[in-house]
């Protein structure tokens, strides 16, 4: 039986995938090396970066492959339990957890650092299906609204009490599966409406935002001027417009931590530090810009190499690739990362089960949120938001668990004809 | 469900939208904008510059009177210093422990990094003894410089100096300085310092984020070799310089010579002088103040700084002017009683002439000869026309150079006073004539002269009709490039023809019983000149000759002002004398009067020096303090006092704010 299924499964992987997961993984391991400093990759040192990264990209593949052997419908009926368990890892790490540069974010096991924030989106991604899938709600009333944010929100709150913002932004991206399975697409707008709100309050004056805002109302309610319902909503939608600024302001002052709100200023170019919280964000756009079409060449990044750029081999790896390998390089990672998420949403749709749909959703937006938030950081465009580039950056937990994510969708993948 | 599979497209399109986001801003700071890579550059390379060697200087003999000297300086990165045994090195430098100690200390506070001085020329001793044991001192470092000698220890004025560049340097210079370069900031180290510094050579040398050298920049491929400086070759004839700075000291004043044919000068010297070797490396500072602070200012460039009325020197250009104007001719005579009246207006003359005639007006320097000479230039257009007869003259006479600068290769030249028409209508309105500015017929009062004006006369007159642009360079580079303006003939405005009435009379000034000059005859050699003597308010009046040598093929002009010297004829002309003498037959011969060098080198004429400041702080107790010391003192002195030397003695501050030169010389021959 597992012979049997091994080679139907196994004929069933979608290969495509796994190439372009392995290709991601060398373009991590290449740019690993080269951000080592130059004096100590004289000879292969498996205790230097790149090496425990080779060690964590081999036995990410076992990881992955033996997932491939599981049986697809375990991860159905165990989904709750999983997802309880990283719960009680999340809930675990704020009492035990080592503090690491202010987040209480790992659990040390030997030498290996756990990072349940990582494993909390399968988890998540796994619950969240398996309540679509059994439940089949459609969205279009409050309570399955609210079991659903539920779901999402116990361990995006949990993230942040490490905190741990960052990671928790990315379970935003649930949002896409839930708008997927029927989710109205007003929450999406209005997700879009608060960012751009958001950013607007600081840039321009209140007064004329409110201006704008009655002034987009009015008109609304003039153009529908013969239906009640929508002029009573649309009046409440803009005095809670006109709200939200104000609140947005508080809660900038009172909530965010004054690290964080420099980093928001300084993306919107309220103020400029070349020194300070701006360092990070300055050198790596200076790293990479000076890569200009093609690129320095392999191991050539001047900037990258004498240590110009921080956290170089994880949160900002992107700028060695921007520095070495030029427009051209970027393009081409940019590139195998759409193709992947477009292709995971391909295979998202031929799933016969919305278990596994709604699974192949969550998997690839996760992986865009984080794609997008962290290259955008590195050439300025998003505040810096210390969170990995998937199976790129340099660490363990994070590619393991972006592997598990992957492969459990491609196991489920294989096992498409089937009913789950 | 179909609905609903249409938002696949709203997600893959998201991100399609997104993808393109990021791409756009690679596009723009990878491809568009070259900030970025400039930045980076500036990041990790460093540029460090290869100092090259300044070109040396030589005299028209091609003696080296300038050139470069090795110094080393011991040089430390605080980082890379381990433990070491401290008294070995003190010892080495012949310092203490505790400088030791001190010196780290303070180079740590400048850079833990960067190679930065622990001790700057170090004797050759010290260097010698440390090549030895440099090796048990990791994180020192010799280097070697080069800092300027000048051989002769003279012409301090002539060479300037060379000093850091200030920030002001800097700006000016558009970035081509940096701070530590060395600029020349006087003299001719200063007018030619862009021939003298050289091009800096660079090297490039990658940095990582902690300012350690990671190694050289591509190879190398970017680094540029230093190119040293162009050699110069000065017009200066280094033996009459040293002889004429060995006459004039003691001595406030100013020589000038100038080869005529070619406005080369050979000798210019500045008294007092200074050793120019005193403005060089570590102790520069110390010995700066103490030349400010000397009352007799040897900072000041005499030859072209210094500004002395010409006096009777100014009479041949007076004469020519006049010839060529023919306002007189050769054989006109004039009456001198002993005097000239200018109006009501008393013009002094010397002695009682008689009926003279221009060359004997010329060898005996008579004043009234010469205010009639004026008095007919100015009034041969009728009395009306005073003033338009004046601008022509003044057009004529600037010709010769006066009232404006000769545009000599050395910084600070200064161009006189020589007052135009248009000043006296200011002055005097319509109302002026001959008589108000009489003055000027014998160089006296408005009108003032730099030394190497004077000097310039004498090479036109020499010349016959034209001067050369006076030069101190008469060569640059390997191929002794000459500046093109340096060859072209000025003239003065007056025909040859003209001139040999007046040479005449110059020779007669040195060469005949009854000349201004006899006493400074030069054996086998006819020297033309003309003694001046400048009246001075000041104090005892000024001793000026001009004259040049031989009176046939000239090949010497030459200025000399010493200041409260006197008579014209009593030093400004015996020194002329041993200069051209020297000059043309490289040996003085004994004098039939007894002049001799030695003697002339020794006469102290210092003024004495009242310095009013230091008095003005002083309270009533003070001063009585000081009026019992200084008695005390001056009966001392009195003691002590020998002849011929001079101890400057405060007496009682006249009302006057600035430090007063006073005549009181010391009577020598």
């Amino acid at each position: 039986m597992q012979q049997q299924g091994g080679n139907r499964f196994f004929f069933n992987v979608d290969w495509i995938t796994v190439l372009i997961y392995i290709a991601l993984c060398a373009v991590g391991f290449t740019n690993i090396f080269a951000s080592v400093p130059p004096e100590k990759s004289a000879a292969f040192d498996i205790g230097a970066l790149y090496g425990k990264q080779l060690i964590y990209i081999i036995t990410g593949l076992v990881l992955g492959l033996s997932i491939l052997l599981f049986d697809g419908r375990l991860f159905n009926v165990f989904a709750p339990f999983i997802y309880g368990i990283t719960l009680l890892l999340l809930v675990a790490v704020l009492f035990v957890g080592r503090n690491v540069g202010g987040n209480q974010a790992w659990i040390p096991i030997g030498s290996f650092r756990l990072q349940p924030s990582e494993f909390a989106k399968f988890g998540t991604a796994l619950l969240l299906a398996r309540y679509v899938s059994t439940f089949n709600p459609k969205f279009r009333d409050i309570k399955s609204i609210v079991i659903a944010g539920l779901i999402v929100l116990a361990p995006l709150l949990l993230i942040m009490l490490q905190p741990d913002t960052g990671s928790a932004l990315v379970f935003l991206a649930f949002m896409f599966p839930l708008y997927r399975e029927g989710l109205s697409g007003y929450f999406l707008l209005i997700f879009l409406g608060m960012i751009v709100l958001f950013v607007a309050d600081f840039l321009v004056p209140t007064y004329l935002i409110i201006l704008v805002l009655t002034a987009i109302g009015g008109l609304f309610i003039y153009n529908n001027r013969r239906k009640q319902k929508i002029i009573i909503s649309t009046v409440l939608v803009t005095l809670i417009a006109i709200a939200y600024l104000f609140v947005v302001k508080i809660a900038y002052e009172k909530v965010l931590a004054p690290h964080q709100r420099s980093r928001i200023e300084l993306m919107l170019g309220l103020k400029t530090d070349n020194k300070g919280a701006g360092y990070n964000v300055i050198q790596s756009q200076i790293a990479i810009g000076s890569g200009q079409a093609t690129g320095r060449g392999f191991l050539q990044g001047t900037q990258t190499k004498y240590g110009y750029v921080p956290e170089q081999s994880t949160d900002f790896i992107f700028s060695t690739i921007g520095e070495e390998w030029g427009f051209l390089g970027c393009s081409v990672v940019i590139g195998l990362y759409i193709f992947l998420l477009l292709r995971l949403i391909n295979l998202a749709e031929r799933q016969r089960s919305t278990f596994s749909r709604v699974y192949g959703y969550s998997v690839a937006c996760i992986l865009f949120f984080h794609v997008f938030i962290n290259i955008g950081m590195t050439i300025g465009i998003i505040p810096v938001i210390g969170i990995p580039l998937p199976l790129i950056s340099y660490g363990g937990s994070s590619l393991w668990s972006f592997t598990i994510l992957l492969f459990i969708f491609l196991k489920l993948d294989s096992n498409r004809m089937g009913f789950i | 469900m179909d609905q609903l599979f249409n938002r696949k497209y709203i997600v893959q399109g998201l991100f399609i939208v997104i993808a393109l986001i990021l791409l756009g801003k690679l596009f723009y700071i990878q491809i568009i904008s070259d900030k970025a890579f400039i930045s980076a550059e500036s990041n990790v390379l460093k540029k460090k510059f290869k100092f090259p060697a300044r070109g040396a200087i030589l005299d028209r003999n091609m003696k080296v009177i300038v050139q470069n000297e090795p110094v080393y300086d011991l040089m430390v990165i605080p980082n890379e210093v381990k433990e070491f045994d401290t008294l070995a090195l003190a010892n080495a430098l012949e310092i203490t422990v505790n400088d030791v100690r001190k010196k780290l200390k303070k180079a740590r506070a400048q850079s833990p990094y960067q190679s930065t001085f622990f001790e700057r020329q170090i004797s050759v001793q010290s260097y010698a003894r440390l090549q030895e044991i440099m090796y048990r001192f990791p994180g020192f470092a010799t280097q070697d410089r080069t800092i300027r000698h000048y051989p002769d220890s003279i012409a301090g004025q002539l060479f300037g100096y060379v000093k850091e560049v200030s920030p002001d340097d800097i700006e000016k210079s558009e970035g081509y300085y940096k701070p530590g370069d060395f600029i020349g900031k006087s003299g001719l180290e200063r007018s030619y310092e862009d021939f003298l510094r050289g091009e800096k050579g660079v090297v490039n040398t990658l940095y990582d984020v902690h300012n350690v050298a990671q190694g050289s920049y591509a190879n190398g491929k970017y680094d540029i070799n230093a190119v040293s400086g162009d050699r110069l070759i000065s017009s200066i004839d280094i033996r009459i310089q040293r002889l004429g700075e060995e006459l004039m000291k003691n001595k406030v004043g100013a020589i000038v010579a100038i080869e005529p044919a070619t406005g080369e000068i050979l000798a210019f010297v500045s008294s007092p002088g200074y050793d120019p070797n005193q403005l060089v490396g570590k102790d520069w500072g110390k010995n700066y103040m103490s030349l400010i602070a000397n009352p007799y200012r040897p900072q000041i460039v005499r030859p072209i700084a210094g500004q002395y009325s010409p006096g009777s020197s100014f009479k041949p250009v007076d004469a020519l002017v006049a010839l060529q104007d023919g306002a007189i001719d050769p054989s006109t005579q004039f009456f001198c009683p002993g005097y000239y009246m200018a109006g009501n207006h008393k013009v002094k003359c010397e002695h009682v002439d008689g009926t003279i005639n221009m060359q004997r007006g010329i060898a005996r320097s008579c004043n009234t000869y010469f205010c009639h000479v004026f008095q007919s230039i100015i009034t041969k257009n009728g009395m009306k026309n005073q003033r338009q007869t004046y601008a022509h003259w003044h057009e004529q006479i600037s010709k010769w150079g006066f009232g404006q600068k000769l545009g000599i290769d050395m910084p600070f030249e200064k161009k006189g006073i020589f007052y135009t028409a248009d000043h006296y209508d200011k002055i005097y309105g319509k109302r002026w004539g001959y008589t108000t500015v009489i003055s000027q017929a014998i160089g006296q009062g408005e009108i003032t002269s730099t030394p190497l004006q004077m000097a310039n006369v004498m090479a036109a007159i020499a010349n016959r009709g034209y001067y050369m642009k006076p030069h101190l360079i008469k060569g640059i580079g390997d191929k002794n490039v000459v500046k093109k303006e340096y060859v072209v003939k000025n003239y003065v405005g007056v025909d040859a023809q003209y001139f040999t009435p007046v040479i005449e009379g110059m020779r007669d000034a040195v060469n005949s019983p009854w000349g201004t000059a006899k006493e400074s005859q030069i054996p086998n050699i006819l020297m033309c000149g003309k003694t001046g003597t400048v009246q001075n308010p000041h104090g005892k009046n000024h001793s000026v000759f001009i004259g040049f040598a031989p009176m046939n093929n000239p090949k010497i002009a030459i200025a000399v002002i010493v200041e409260n010297g006197g008579y014209g004829g009593s030093y400004a002309a015996p020194i002329s004398s041993f200069i051209v003498e020297k000059y043309l037959t490289d040996s003085i011969k004994p004098k039939s009067n007894g002049y001799t060098v030695k003697a002339f080198a020794e006469t102290n004429l210092l003024p004495a020096i009242i310095d009013k400041t230091k008095k003005i702080k002083l309270t009533k107790l003070d001063s009585l303090k000081i009026k019992k010391a200084d008695s005390v003192k001056r009966i001392k002195d009195s003691l002590k006092i020998k002849p011929n030397v001079l101890k400057p003695t405060a007496t009682t501050p006249a009302k006057l704010t600035r430090p007063v030169l006073i005549d009181k010389p010391v009577k020598n021959n």
